[in-house]
C-alpha cells in the first residue's frame, strides 16, 4: 500500500498527499481553502498577502485548442485585494481546524528588510507552516519594483531572501519566474539567500490573442490589454524543463514544489521524476473545482502500486539524470518507424507529415509492391492527390456495386491507403508516430545491432 | 416560375419534418473539430463530385464559412441538396477513416449543410466570369440535377447556358421527387435560384419532342446537353392497373410536395422495393394511412433499396409481404380496392407461383414503384446519339455522344443513380465542352 504523504519537506512540512493549491484565486480565502481541504488536497499556498491591490475588470482570457477550452489561461490579477489583517485571521482560523493540512503564506511587500521581516513573524504567528516569497509575479506588481522585479535580478532575490531567514522559524521557499533567460541564477541566489526551498515555475509573460473584430487583444480592460501570465497545460513542457535544470544543478537545487500546467496525476508524477517533493495546481482547479484532487490522489496511488514505489522519495528525481546535454546522446542508436497494418485506419497523415514535415520516407506504393529506393521513385503527395481528383467514382447503387466497394482485404484499411516505411530511408525521427491518431499503431523499432555507442564528444574528441 | 405552391405549407411542414435538423453552430464546430483532416481523403475519393471534404470542415473549424460553403461550391454547384439526399453511407461517411477507429464517422452531410445554408443565408452567389467572356453556347434539355450543374459549371466559366424544362419548375427530381422530409422541395427551388444569379437562363414549361423543335435548337446553340433523366414509372402490367386509386410513386411524391396531395387513409400498397418505393411508403405513412404494405416480387436479401433506407422504414411502420406478386387490381365499393397476389418462389433462377397462395387486400390506394423506363421518344430524333439498353451511350470521361455536337449526363447515361452521379456527369461534361470550344477557338 503506497504512502502518498509528505514528510518535512523544506525542513519540516508534513501533509497527507503532495498536492497543494498554488497561490492563486483558489486560494483567496479560508472558507476557499477550508473547503479545497474537505475535497483532498494536501495543502494550500495563500493568495499572496501583501499591501492591498485594486483589480481590473477583466482579468482572464484563455487559448483554446481545436475545441478544447482553456489549453492555456492568461490572468492580470495581482496578489490579494484583501488586508493583511483579514488574509491571517482566516489563516489562524484554517490551522486550527485543519493542522494536518500544511498551508504556506505567500508573501510579497515592498523591498525593504523592515517590511519583510514585519510579514515573516506576521505570518508565522497566523500558523503558517511555510513561507513562499513571490519573486514570480510578472505583471503589475513588477511596475512596483516586486514581484518578477525581484525574481530577475539574482542579488536582489538572495538579498531578499537572508533578511526572511533572519527572521523566519518556518521553511522559507522562494517561487521562480520563468521570465528571465537562465532560471538556475535566481534559484542560485535564492540557495545562496539561505532559502529552504523553491517553488517553479510562476507564469510566463504572454498575450493569449486578439480580437479580430475590435483588435483589442484578450483580456479586454476597457479597450486595452496588458500581457499577462501564461499557465495550463500549454506550459507544462516549459515547466519540466525548468525544473530539471534546477534539480541537476547542485548550487541551486533544493527541495522543490513543482508549478506548471499539472492537472493530472501523471503531470504530477512527471514533475516528481524531474526531483518535485510537492506539486501546485492552479488552472486546473480554476477549469473544473476543486474536486479533481481526488482523481490525482488516486491515480499516483495506482501508478505507484504498479511500480512497486512505497512513498515518494522511492521515485522522486528518477528522471533528472536522463537528462544530458546533446554531445552526450548516443549517435548509433537507431529506430524506424513500423506501422502496424491491421490498427492502420488509413489517414495517411504519416505520409503526408513525412513528405512535407520530415525525410519522405513514408510512401503509398504497397499495391506496387516493395520498393526500397531513393524518393524520386515515388509519386509526389501533389501527384497522388491529382490522380484523386481525376478519377471516376459513381454511387454504389446496387447491392453488388456496394459488395464490392467496401470489399475487405487483408486489412481493416485497403491496401492502397496503408503507407508502408522506407526503412533505409527513415532516420526514426518520431514525426509518423506524433501525428498518426491510433493508440499503438506507429511503433519505433531498435534497428542498430552490435554497434558500440559513440556520442558527438566522443566522436569529435581532439577534433579541433 | 411560380414557387407560391411550395412556400411554407405548415401543413406538409408538419407532416414531413426534417429527418436530420441541421446542426447548430457550436455542434458544426465540435464535428468539425473532430475530422482527421486526412491526407488525400478517401471521403473526397468517395464523392463522385470530389468536394474537398476536409478543406471545407476544417474551414468551419476555423470560422470560415464563406469559405467553406466556396470549396463545396466549386465542385458541386449543388452541394445544399447533395447534403440533404446523398445516401452518405455508401459515400463520404461510409469511407471515413473513423469507422474504423471509433465506428463514427464524421458528419459530413451535416456539416455540408451547415456550410450551405450559412451561405445561401448571406444572399451572396459564387462568383462567376461575365456571360459572354467564352463565345460558347449551350443547351441544356432537362432541368434536373445533370444539366443544373452543367449549366452551372459554364456559366461560371464565362460561357453561355440555356436550361430547358418541361415542367413548371426547374430541378427535375430534386423538386419533384425527393421525400420533403430529406429535401424540401422549397430548398430545391432555392438552390435553383442561385444558379439562375449565376446568369443560367431557363426556359421552362418547354417540350423537346419534335425534329422542328431540334433542328431549331442546333441552330441557336454550339453544344447540346442531355440532362434528360428517366422516363415515366414502369407499369405493373395487370388488369385494372388504369383504375382510380392507383398512383405511381413519384406520382405520389410530386403530388404531396406541390400541395395536392394532402391526405391518405385505409391502406396503402406500394409494389416494389427499391429506394424510391421507400420513399412513397414513408410519405404514405406520414399522409395518415393506417396500414401500408411494401409488397416485393423477392425477399428482404435482394432488394435494391439502401439498408438505411430500409431501417427507415421499419421505423416508419411500413410493413413488408416479401415475395409476393401482384396479379390485378379490382375496383371495389366507397372507391376502395381488392389487390389480388399470389406468393412466389425461386426456382432454376426463375420466379415460380406457390400454389394455393392466393390472397387478396383490402385496399384504398396501390402505388406501383418498379423504376423508371428509358426515355426513348426524343432521342430516336438524335441523329448519331446512340443508345443502348434504354441508356444514351456517351464517353465516361467526356460524357460526349456518339453525335460531337451531343453531350449527356445523369439518369439518362448512368441508368438511375443518385443525384451526386448526375452533378458529377454534368460537370465533366460542361469541363469538356469548355475544353472542346477552346481548342475550336485556338
Amino acid at each position: 500500500m503506497p504512502d502518498i504523504g509528505v514528510r518535512n519537506f523544506a525542513g519540516k512540512i508534513n501533509c497527507p498527499n503532495p498536492f497543494w493549491l498554488a497561490s492563486a484565486p483558489p486560494t483567496n480565502t479560508g472558507e476557499m481553502i477550508m473547503r479545497a481541504f474537505d475535497a483532498g488536497w494536501g495543502g494550500a499556498v495563500w493568495k499572496t498577502i501583501g499591501e492591498p491591490v485594486v483589480n481590473v475588470s477583466s482579468r482572464y482570457s484563455a487559448t483554446d485548442w481545436n475545441g478544447q477550452r482553456i489549453m492555456g489561461f492568461n490572468n492580470i490579477e495581482l496578489i490579494s485585494d484583501r488586508t493583511v489583517e483579514q488574509n491571517l485571521t482566516e489563516m489562524a482560523e484554517v490551522k486550527k481546524r485543519y493542522p494536518r493540512n500544511a498551508v504556506i503564506a505567500s508573501l510579497m511587500v515592498a523591498s525593504n528588510r523592515e517590511a519583510w521581516h514585519e510579514i515573516v513573524a506576521r505570518a508565522e504567528d497566523a500558523g503558517a507552516d511555510g513561507l513562499e516569497l513571490n519573486f514570480g509575479c510578472p505583471h503589475g506588481m513588477s511596475e512596483r519594483g516586486m514581484g518578477s522585479a525581484v525574481g530577475q535580478v539574482p542579488e536582489y532575490a538572495e538579498m531578499i531572501t537572508a533578511w526572511v531567514k533572519e527572521k523566519a522559524s518556518t521553511p522559507v521557499l522562494v517561487k521562480l519566474t520563468p521570465n528571465i533567460s537562465d532560471i538556475r541564477t535566481v534559484a542560485r541566489a535564492a540557495k545562496r539567500g539561505g532559502a529552504d526551498g523553491l517553488s517553479a515555475i510562476n507564469t510566463i509573460n504572454s498575450i493569449t490573442g486578439i480580437d479580430l473584430d475590435t483588435f483589442v487583444p484578450r483580456p479586454n480592460v476597457d479597450g486595452k490589454s496588458s500581457h499577462g501570465g501564461y499557465c495550463g497545460p500549454a506550459v507544462k513542457p516549459i515547466a519540466l524543463n525548468m525544473v530539471q535544470q534546477i534539480m541537476a544543478d547542485p548550487e541551486a537545487a533544493l527541495p522543490l514544489s513543482g508549478i506548471g500546467g499539472i492537472g493530472s496525476w501523471r503531470d504530477a508524477a512527471e514533475f516528481m521524476l524531474l526531483g518535485c517533493g510537492t506539486v501546485q495546481v492552479c488552472t486546473a482547479v480554476m477549469h473544473y473545482g476543486y474536486r479533481i484532487v481526488e482523481y490525482m490522489a488516486e491515480g499516483l496511488d495506482n501508478w505507484m502500486r504498479e511500480k512497486g514505489f512505497k512513498t515518494i522519495d522511492d521515485f522522486r528525481g528518477l528522471s533528472v539524470n536522463r537528462v544530458t546535454e546533446w554531445k552526450h546522446l548516443n549517435l548509433n542508436y537507431k529506430i524506424v518507424a513500423h506501422i502496424d497494418e491491421q490498427k492502420c485506419i488509413g489517414c495517411d497523415l504519416c505520409h503526408i507529415a513525412c513528405w512535407d514535415g520530415a525525410h519522405q520516407c513514408i510512401h503509398l506504393d504497397r499495391v506496387s509492391g516493395p520498393i526500397d529506393g531513393h524518393v524520386e521513385l515515388h509519386r509526389t503527395p501533389a501527384e497522388e492527390q491529382t490522380a484523386s481528383l481525376a478519377s471516376i467514382a459513381e454511387t454504389p447503387v446496387t447491392r453488388k456495386e456496394r459488395e464490392a466497394a467496401f470489399a475487405q482485404g487483408p486489412y481493416p484499411t485497403p491496401l492502397a491507403r496503408i503507407p508502408r516505411v522506407d526503412e533505409t530511408e527513415c532516420v526514426g525521427c518520431n514525426l509518423c508516430s506524433c501525428v498518426c491518431p491510433v493508440e499503438g499503431c506507429i511503433t519505433m523499432v531498435r534497428v542498430d545491432k552490435d554497434v558500440p555507442p559513440e556520442t558527438w564528444e566522443q566522436r569529435t574528441k581532439g577534433a579541433a | 416560375m411560380s414557387t407560391a405552391t411550395l412556400l411554407d405549407d405548415p401543413h406538409l411542414k408538419a407532416r414531413f419534418g426534417e429527418l436530420k435538423p441541421a446542426l447548430t453552430a457550436q455542434a458544426a464546430v465540435i464535428e468539425a473539430d473532430r475530422c482527421l483532416n486526412c491526407f488525400d481523403a478517401p471521403c473526397t475519393a468517395a464523392c463522385p463530385t470530389h468536394i474537398d471534404v476536409p478543406g471545407f470542415i476544417k474551414r468551419i473549424a476555423s470560422g470560415n464559412l464563406r469559405g467553406s460553403a466556396m470549396r463545396i461550391l466549386d465542385a458541386n454547384i449543388l452541394g445544399g441538396s447533395c447534403a440533404r439526399v446523398c445516401p452518405v453511407d455508401v459515400l463520404c461517411e461510409g469511407a471515413c477513416v473513423l469507422l474504423r477507429q471509433n465506428h463514427k464517422p464524421i458528419q459530413i452531410a451535416l456539416l455540408q449543410r451547415h456550410a450551405i445554408d450559412a451561405f445561401w443565408a448571406t444572399g451572396e452567389t459564387p462568383p462567376a466570369k461575365a456571360p459572354g467572356t467564352k463565345k460558347l453556347r449551350v443547351a441544356c434539355i432537362g432541368g434536373g440535377p445533370a444539366s443544373l450543374a452543367c449549366a452551372a459549371e459554364l456559366c461560371r466559366a464565362g460561357a453561355k447556358a440555356t436550361i430547358i424544362e418541361r415542367r413548371e419548375l426547374p430541378g427535375g427530381l430534386n423538386t419533384y421527387g425527393v421525400a420533403e422530409y430529406k429535401l424540401r422541395a422549397a430548398d430545391s427551388v432555392r438552390e435553383v435560384e442561385m444558379i439562375r444569379q449565376l446568369g443560367v437562363e431557363f426556359r421552362c414549361g418547354v417540350e423537346v419532342d419534335s425534329a422542328a423543335a431540334i433542328e431549331k435548337l442546333e441552330a441557336e446553340f454550339d453544344f447540346v446537353f442531355l440532362g434528360l433523366g428517366l422516363g415515366a414509372m414502369q407499369r405493373l402490367n395487370v388488369p385494372g392497373e388504369d383504375t382510380k386509386g392507383v398512383m405511381n410513386a413519384l406520382e405520389l411524391i410530386a403530388a404531396y410536395k406541390t400541395g395536392h396531395l394532402r391526405e391518405l387513409h385505409g391502406t396503402v400498397v406500394v409494389v416494389g422495393a427499391g429506394n424510391t418505393a421507400i420513399d412513397a411508403a414513408n410519405a404514405a405513412r406520414r399522409l395518415g394511412a393506417a396500414i401500408v404494405y411494401m409488397l416485393y416480387r423477392r425477399s428482404e436479401q435482394e432488394m435494391s433499396a439502401f439498408e438505411f433506407e430500409y431501417e427507415h422504414a421499419k421505423q416508419e411502420g411500413v410493413q413488408f409481404l416479401w415475395r409476393r406478386l401482384p396479379l390485378a387490381i379490382r375496383p371495389e365499393a366507397h372507391g376502395r380496392l381488392l389487390l389480388e397476389t399470389v406468393q412466389v418462389r425461386q426456382a432454376d433462377g426463375k420466379l415460380e407461383v406457390v400454389p394455393d397462395s392466393a390472397a387478396t387486400i383490402d385496399c384504398d390506394l396501390v402505388v406501383p414503384a418498379i423504376g423508371q423506363s428509358p426515355l426513348t421518344e426524343l432521342l430516336q430524333e438524335l441523329r448519331g446519339v446512340e443508345v443502348r439498353d434504354g441508356r444514351i451511350v456517351a464517353d465516361r470521361e467526356t460524357g460526349q455522344t456518339g453525335n460531337p455536337r451531343y453531350f449527356a449526363g445523369g439518369d439518362c447515361v448512368n441508368g438511375g443513380r443518385e443525384v451526386v452521379d448526375a452533378v458529377a456527369g454534368g460537370k465533366r461534361a460542361a469541363m469538356a465542352m469548355l475544353k472542346t470550344a477552346e481548342v475550336a477557338h485556338a
